[in-house]
């Protein structure tokens, strides 16, 4: 069963990226307000339609 | 965009690139009809076997791969890019990162889809299940995966949100685990443009294949619509989800748990006991995790429950949410060993996986897309009237198919294992177990024909809406770009540092890659980690080639190659099965289904010419058989040249063979495909049979089991 030298240090490797990922997010603040983004997702702020002389933005 | 904008903090205005959410949704649409016209086609192919039409590629072992990749990564596939790219922009408040990856993303895909349909049903297959795609589309596959996550990844770093709503962690997980997962399973060596063998043989490849297959439904079928959910029913609804708080528990726990539950498919193998029982215990603690989220979608809709009856992105949706907490309780319960012994290689699986596939999957997709075609072409949906039809039709399918494999599939392993106080088979003929469950094939292939109907019905419904469109001005929006007001300003040089959590991640895996890379393929290669047991020798040259038609013909997906230690198995099949038994088998056979009975102890079971009249018409040998003629195999000619290649592919990744073997290998072939055909010729067939291909699938058969029935029993095995 050496094929677990392989599986389980990738197993565990991407718990450990997630390990890292989730110390970013709670060191990141993103989890500081678990309130507001729920609200914040609902809201699509919109100025209208677009000036095609304009042209594309980024 | 320029980079001093960035910190200004002043409104920016920009626009979302709509066009190909556009294109995928088509592309859903399409690809979704194609699946399940895929899965109408088998079912019936199963309720009655006239309906393979005796056409090579049309036979179910050919398209039931093509059926289960077209639902996974056509259907479903193009629905998650759809529904990620709409929503990332918007959770962001930044365009995709780039126009032309998101289009090259597209078209890419399609091709992948493309080559799937041209490869597939004319029988070039790796033989391992979701994965049976041959290594040029693999790696095809892996860029166009790296594309999807460049364009992901970059509008992270060009957001201007600073939170990451909880849908994008999902979406996070899902682009790193599947990319890992499909790398990893994927290590083939290729023996020419269209043929690669597994790098892993037997349990090796057993335990990697299901580790693949179990996340492809967890992070390909699953988290990615989970993050939909998250977004797509609030939006819906227009009320914020239940709670959000919740909604991190569950992406973190089911992101933790997940991984760990692939051996659940190997219950009572020859895999070691201890990761038997990893799998079952991370598979029973996933359920709490799974009902939070089902709890979490159900609870947003709190006070707003008339729009179930009303509006029919949120009936679907709510639906979807409702069988996602079916199939994962089931999911859990089929992972116990004491359920898993009665459910596993039976219907009850199939109808298991389809209460996600359509009650989740369809469902969940339906609701998104009655929620976006409208918004994208800037238009009312067509008809509520037909979208309500669609869903009694499909709920009403779906319940038939459910119900029927419930009832298929408990009756068969309960005869399977029906003994008599003497120890012997109460149904000792598997035809017996196989009628028995015909009339309940034919109800899941109304049930699924019902679920296709209801499907036409939706493509009907939104050609009629996108035809009415008007054309819809490009809409602006506004926000504001990151700045240094934010928490950011007061940030020390290290908090700073992480700010470049992309770039870490990727770093990370790439790290992980190379790392266990290194460490494990030389080990993989090495001929001393084969484990050798002397009665198992590898396959004679003309075996193998047998066994290469064996995974074309997609024989494993009815067929399965491991006897299970429990009284009945080894009363009806022979010696349990023994890990050294599949040590040169790339890629192993184990199957997951028995349709048709157990082959590991089929050699010498019964003559030649028991097989090559089966193989003509398996119903002259067994009265009731619902297998497929293979008539073909006895026109079509053994590529005896293609042979040595094979075998030097096989050496390389460790199987024995010497060159002295390679070297006389066509006449080795040769040879014992004559003596086949003369033993055959005896009984009157035609003496030209030599040539043909049947004789080396017959030679296969003919050698399963074998090595290991010479070995002398243990007591103690059969003790079990």
């Amino acid at each position: 069963m050496e094929i677990l030298i392989i599986l389980m240090p990738l197993a565990l490797g991407m718990g450990a990226l997630f390990v890292f990922l989730f110390l970013w997010a709670v060191k990141r603040g993103q989890y500081d307000d678990v309130e507001t983004p729920k609200y914040r997702m609902l809201l699509d702020e919109t100025i209208g339609p677009m000036d095609p002389k304009k042209g594309k933005e980024i | 965009m320029s980079s001093n904008q960035m910190r200004t903090g002043k409104p920016e205005t920009f626009t979302y690139d709509d066009e190909i959410v556009k294109k995928f949704v088509i592309a859903t649409l399409l690809w979704g009809a194609v699946a399940l016209l895929l899965g109408v086609t088998i079912a019936f192919q199963l309720a009655e076997w006239r309906f393979n039409f005796e056409i090579p590629w049309l036979t179910f072992g050919r398209l039931r791969p093509l059926h289960t990749n077209a639902a996974i990564f056509a259907f479903c596939g193009n629905a998650i890019f759809a529904g990620i790219y709409y929503s990332h922009q918007r959770l962001l408040k930044s365009r995709l990162f780039s126009d032309v990856l998101s289009k090259v993303h597209f078209w890419g895909w399609q091709l992948i889809i493309v080559s799937a349909a041209l490869t597939l049903p004319f029988g070039i297959t790796t033989g391992k299940e979701y994965a049976e795609l041959e290594w040029p589309i693999d790696i095809l596959i892996t860029v166009i995966w790296v594309v999807f996550a460049v364009n992901f990844f970059g509008t992270i770093i060009r957001r201007r949100e600073r939170h990451i709503y909880v849908a994008i962690w999902f979406y996070i997980a899902t682009i790193i685990t599947v990319a890992v997962l499909h790398i990893v399973n994927s290590l083939e060596f290729p023996v020419s443009f269209t043929k690669s063998y597994s790098l892993y043989a037997g349990v090796q490849d057993a335990l990697v294949q299901w580790w693949y297959g179990h996340n492809a439904v967890a992070f390909f079928l699953t988290t990615p619509f989970l993050g939909l959910m998250y977004y797509f029913i609030p939006k819906a609804v227009n009320r914020p989800v239940y709670s959000y708080r919740l909604s991190i528990i569950h992406f973190w726990s089911l992101v933790f748990i997940y991984i760990w539950a692939g051996p659940h498919h190997l219950l009572y193998t020859t895999l070691p006991e201890w990761a038997q029982t990893l799998g079952m215990v991370f598979s029973v603690m996933l359920w709490m995790p799974s009902w939070g989220g089902m709890i979490n979608g159900l609870m947003t809709l709190r006070g707003v429950w008339n729009k179930v009856r009303t509006e029919p992105s949120v009936r679907f949706m709510a639906t979807a949410v409702t069988f996602y907490g079916m199939a994962t309780f089931e999911g859990p319960l089929l992972s116990i060993k004491s359920v898993n012994a009665i459910a596993h290689f039976t219907d009850w699986i199939p109808g298991h996986v389809h209460s996600g596939t359509i009650g989740w999957n369809y469902m969940l997709i339906s609701g998104i897309l009655f929620y976006l075609v409208p918004k994208l072409w800037n238009t009312e949906l067509y008809s509520k009237k037909l979208a309500h039809q669609q869903f009694w039709l499909a709920t009403f399918g779906l319940v038939l198919y459910i119900v029927s494999m419930w009832v298929a599939g408990i009756t068969q392993s309960l005869m399977w294992r029906a003994m008599d106080d003497a120890g012997r088979l109460i149904y000792p003929n598997f035809i017996e177990t196989v009628i028995k469950i015909v009339p309940m094939y034919w109800v899941r292939a109304i049930g699924g024909t019902s679920v296709l109907i209801s499907f036409i019905i939706m493509m009907y419904n939104f050609y009629r809406t996108i035809k009415q469109a008007s054309v819809k001005e490009e809409t602006i929006y506004e926000a504001y770009a990151l700045d240094a007001s934010s928490i950011e300003a007061h940030a020390s040089a290290h908090r700073k540092l992480e700010g470049v959590p992309m770039i870490f991640s990727v770093l990370s895996l790439i790290a992980i890659l190379v790392g266990s890379g290194i460490e494990i393929i030389p080990s993989l290669l090495a001929d001393k980690y084969i484990v050798k047991v002397s009665a198992i020798k590898p396959y004679t040259p003309l075996e193998l080639h047998g066994r290469d038609i064996y995974i074309k013909e997609g024989c494993y997906t009815c067929h399965s190659q491991t006897v299970r230690p429990m009284a009945h198995e080894v009363v009806r099949y022979g010696k349990a099965s023994n890990a050294a038994e599949f040590v040169y088998d790339h890629p192993f056979q184990w199957g997951s289904k028995r349709t048709g009975p157990d082959l590991a102890r089929a050699g010498g079971k019964y003559p030649h010419m028991w097989h090559y009249k089966h193989f003509w018409d398996p119903r002259e040998m067994t009265a009731g058989s619902i297998m497929p003629r293979y008539h073909w195999l006895f026109d079509q000619k053994l590529p005896y040249t293609g042979i040595p290649a094979k075998m030097r592919v096989m050496q390389k990744l460790g199987v024995p063979y010497t060159d002295q073997q390679i070297a006389s290998s066509i006449d080795d072939a040769k040879a014992q495909a004559k003596t086949i055909a003369d033993e055959l010729a005896q009984s009157g067939v035609p003496a030209k049979l030599a040539e043909m291909e049947i004789v080396s699938l017959i030679a296969y058969i003919q050698r399963l089991g074998i090595d290991y029935g010479s070995v002398p029993d243990e007591p103690a095995q059969e003790e079990k």
